[in-house]
């Protein structure tokens, strides 16, 4: 066995020797065939169980096989080989025909290369292959199956392997056989499992169950209401994630508002455009990575937070310095002021970048997800997103309660009289306050580069839902903040889930309508500035 | 002619009002002989009877949702017939998976809703039950398709193959197709095919995860032959002389282009024609005009109702952003503005009614 998956490694390595060649008419087919002939010459070279087929297979799937003058090849940037006897080919003949493979003959070649990895001595290549296979094996793959199953030791892969085989032995004819892989499959958590069990307790169009034998519909309705409890946990547990997800992207939108607006009292149109402004340096950055540290690319973020928050802090403090701060306590003066102002910053980044969206790719270990039930995926960006706004929440309320300039913040206020006759220099502390809730929507835009847009407009979407969890959680209290945000992100998922995403969104706004007239300080009272 | 063309470009900035009044000005103080343009349905809806009152011409490039006829219009782009039907009918083939079961999902405005209404229709005609269509809309801007990818996947694991039909709108694709890869469900397993996603809207986006997804075009960019070239060649020397951002660097065309690109070839074609200006003469010789289109077939304009006769290309989502073509007609495929798949019209005639006066109540 072990020497097979040797010749099998060798092969891939080095681009498989040029003794004997393939089947040549089985490959013209694979290359030339309709859909159907493809899949039937897919069949055949698995059967062959030929080692150099995988890379052929491989290069189809990939998108890299054409063929020229008759002859199938395998092209790869500059280089060409022969998909029959694997000989090189140089020059690479043009013009070529590339042959294209669509999702059904991907899937056909995804489940067979699966199949030929289920006896890797690699155990996460063969976990792998049995996820792969949890949803797409077929009958012809029973028997390797099976021997699969004989051979795997692992805790993990085995009960995967044997649900596949139970749901492959539902169209046995033996009844046994098939009862028992109904009770087998009662184990599952698997959606999938549903899509095999439902066919065997459904009605036909006359009224007559579909599965003639009583006693396989019984097993079958008592696994399947197993399996159902089961997704039904799994699914409750995947809402109220993305109820916190949610929550977490409200709260990062709204934190550096909760200081600009809930602390100092500006009505800041333009913190929609600080958090684009993060974002845009987000993007930046990640050119510059690209461009001159390939290597280390996935480390970007670490280098983009920091810059993030500098250039939105600066851009505020400049904001602060020439137009906000000649209308304090003017609040509706500011309003038209900041408004105006994200719209010179939306235009002059449209003018900078285009109007066009640009592209922000994830780092690879924020890409994909962990599977913590089965059928409930939790994206990494999410989970990393959760983190980085308990981190930034901590960070703002260690910075206020245990600094100088948290105290010296506090103090104006509560009573900039007082704190400027104590020898706070209070202009100075409103230009920091105003930087640092800046800096945080630098820090919102970050993050919010990793799952949605990235373009002029990005701001003005976040810009309602800050204000509202705001004023929602009572202007002037961070822990407001964090309860509105939370409670906004959650009540939305359920009711979305619900109603559907255009109700929840009305609904949303009706319940704070009727929330704010019945409580106009919002979730908690009212301190600071604001007031006089 | 040798006339000297001049353009005269307004940006009426996404504001549907807006639309209107600039259409005006165009007609009568800047006396354009002919208008290309629009996007959104909406912001057609609100040129129409500018149009139709000053009797001015308009060029419509977006594919839409069928359902209108004008005498001063000539709509460019798809018809669903042209677009959403052959895609649908693609998924149910064996090759495109054979879907049994579909999500229709789409953004909260006319063109998602009329389409969906329209392949409800065409479902049920093919035998698919009720309860295997699901049908989701979402507000303009949405970012968060969490709860709703969860709701595709249960409604996928119910049994049979699933396919989803996405009328999403601009930039609400990017975090939908994210959430799709972050959350796992791969092409393979529930393949998405889009109407609004072409190359220009996967620029902003990463790729990878998207790969193996549809969509359906009366033209791709990877299309090989002359004229395609041809377009494309032009295309990147016009980006790099204006420096246009973006394009000056990676030039894409797509299908809206091309409709445009059509467009102007047959209005200047059909102008030459009619040796004139004038909004009647030139319709009159629109009628039947012909251009070798980039998409590699000759686009012809249907004698009688306005829309273009245009093959239909399905693509596959490739890694570097432009798409694989997995299927297409064998040759340009009639518009059929009025769906028969919305009942009533089948008594609606196939052309603008003529008679200015009696154009009034139309629907």
């Amino acid at each position: 066995m072990s020497r097979w998956w040797v010749s099998l490694g060798l092969a891939v390595a080095v681009a498989f020797p040029a003794r004997a060649a393939l089947d040549a008419a089985v490959v013209t087919r694979l290359a030339t065939g309709d859909g159907d002939e493809k899949v039937a010459a897919i069949a055949q070279l698995i059967a062959g169980g030929d080692p150099r087929a995988v890379p052929v297979l491989q290069a189809l799937a990939d998108g890299e096989m054409s063929v020229a003058g008759g002859r199938v090849l395998l092209v790869k940037g500059e280089e060409g080989l022969d998909a029959v006897t694997g000989e090189k080919v140089s020059p690479v003949p043009s013009p070529r025909d590339d042959v294209v493979a669509n999702n059904r003959l991907r899937r056909e070649i995804e489940s067979a290369l699966a199949a030929l990895k289920l006896l890797s001595p690699d155990r996460d290549a063969r976990l792998a292959a049995a996820k792969e296979l949890a949803g797409g094996a077929n009958e012809a793959m029973l028997p390797l199956l099976k021997k699969a199953v004989g051979n795997e030791t692992d805790g993990t892969i085995k009960p995967m392997l044997e649900l596949t085989v139970a749901g492959l032995e539902l169209k046995s004819a033996d009844k046994a056989q098939r009862l028992a892989a109904i009770r087998t499959l009662a184990a599952s958590a698997n959606p999938n499992t549903r899509m095999l069990l439902s066919p065997l307790v459904e009605k036909g169009k006359d009224g007559a169950f579909l599965e003639k034998d009583e006693d396989v519909r019984v097993a079958a309705q008592s696994s399947l209401a197993s399996v159902e409890g089961r997704l039904a946990w799994s699914q409750r547990a995947g809402l109220a994630f993305s109820g916190v997800s949610l929550g977490s992207i409200l709260l990062l939108a709204a934190l550096g508002l909760a200081i600009t607006y809930g602390l100092m009292g500006v009505i800041n149109m333009a913190h929609g455009e600080l958090i684009m402004i993060g974002a845009y340096t987000t993007y930046v950055v990640q050119n510059l990575f690209r461009a001159h540290l390939p290597g280390a690319f996935d480390w970007y973020l670490a280098a983009a937070l920091p810059a993030a928050f500098a250039a939105s802090a600066l851009v505020g403090m400049a904001l602060e310095r020439t137009v906000i701060r000649w209308l304090y306590g003017r609040p509706l003066e500011t309003l038209l002021a900041t408004w105006g102002l994200s719209l010179i910053l939306i235009q002059a980044v449209r003018t900078l970048f285009g109007a066009q969206n640009v592209q922000v790719e994830n780092p690879a270990f924020m890409s994909g997800g962990v599977e913590i039930l089965a059928g409930i995926v939790l994206p990494w960006s999410r989970i990393v997103i959760i983190g980085f706004a308990i981190a930034v929440l901590a960070g703002m309320a260690v910075l206020l309660t245990r600094t100088r300039l948290g105290l010296f913040v506090r103090a104006v206020t509560q009573n900039r009289a007082m704190a400027a006759c104590v020898g706070v220099r209070t202009a100075r502390i409103d230009t920091w306050a105003f930087g640092l809730g800046s800096g945080i929507a630098g820090l919102a835009g970050c993050a919010l580069s990793q799952i949605g847009n990235v373009g002029p407009d990005l701001g003005q979407s976040y810009i309602v839902d800050s204000f509202m969890v705001v004023v929602l959680g009572g202007v002037g209290q961070l822990a407001g903040t964090v309860y509105a945000a939370l409670g906004l992100g959650i009540l939305n998922k359920v009711l979305e889930s619900w109603a559907g995403a255009v109700l929840a969104k009305i609904a949303i706004l009706v319940v704070i309508i009727l929330f704010i007239q019945k409580r106009p300080q919002g979730l908690f009272a009212l301190k600071g500035r604001v007031i006089d | 002619m040798g006339a000297k063309i001049e353009a005269s470009v307004v940006d009426p900035a996404s504001n549907w009002p807006l639309f209107a009044e600039k259409a005006r000005q165009l007609i009568t103080q800047d006396k354009v002989a002919v208008v290309f343009g629009c996007w959104t349905s909406v912001s057609r809806k609100s040129v129409l009877p500018v149009f139709e009152e000053l009797n001015g011409l308009l060029f419509y490039p977006v594919q839409y949702e069928g359902e209108e006829l004008s005498k001063n219009v000539f709509y460019t782009g798809a018809a669903p017939n042209q677009q959403a039907i052959p895609a649908v009918e693609y998924l149910m083939s064996k090759d495109g998976g054979g879907a049994k079961r579909f999500v229709l999902l789409g953004t909260d405005y006319v063109y998602p809703r009329t389409t969906n209404k329209i392949l409800r229709a065409f479902l049920k005609s093919k035998g698919v039950a009720e309860a295997d269509i699901m049908e989701e809309y979402t507000p303009f801007g949405h970012s968060d398709y969490q709860t709703i990818i969860a709701k595709i996947k249960k409604f996928a694991s119910e049994g049979k193959k699933t396919a989803v039909v996405s009328t999403i709108n601009g930039d609400s694709n990017v975090p939908f197709y994210k959430e799709l890869g972050n959350q796992g469900l791969k092409a393979t397993d529930v393949p998405v095919v889009a109407f609004s996603v072409g190359e220009e809207e996967l620029r902003g986006v990463d790729t990878k995860p998207l790969v193996g997804h549809l969509a359906a075009w009366n033209y791709f960019m990877s299309l090989k032959n002359p004229s395609n070239d041809e377009f494309t060649k032009k295309w990147a020397a016009y980006a790099k002389a204006k420096n246009l951002a973006g394009h000056k660097d990676k030039p894409l065309t797509n299908d809206p282009m091309e409709a445009t690109y059509i467009g102007v070839y047959m209005w200047k074609q059909a102008v030459e024609k009619a040796k004139s200006f004038d909004t009647d003469k030139v319709i009159a010789a629109m009628a039947g005009q012909t251009f070798k289109a980039p998409s590699g077939f000759t686009a012809k304009m249907d004698e009688k109702n306005h829309h273009l006769h245009k093959p239909v290309f399905i693509g596959e989502v490739k890694a570097d952003g432009q798409f694989n073509v997995v299927w297409k007609t064998p040759g340009p495929v009639k518009a059929k503005p009025w769906s028969p798949y919305i009942p009533g019209n089948d008594k609606k005639k196939d052309e603008p009614e003529m008679a200015k006066k009696a154009a009034a109540p139309k629907k």
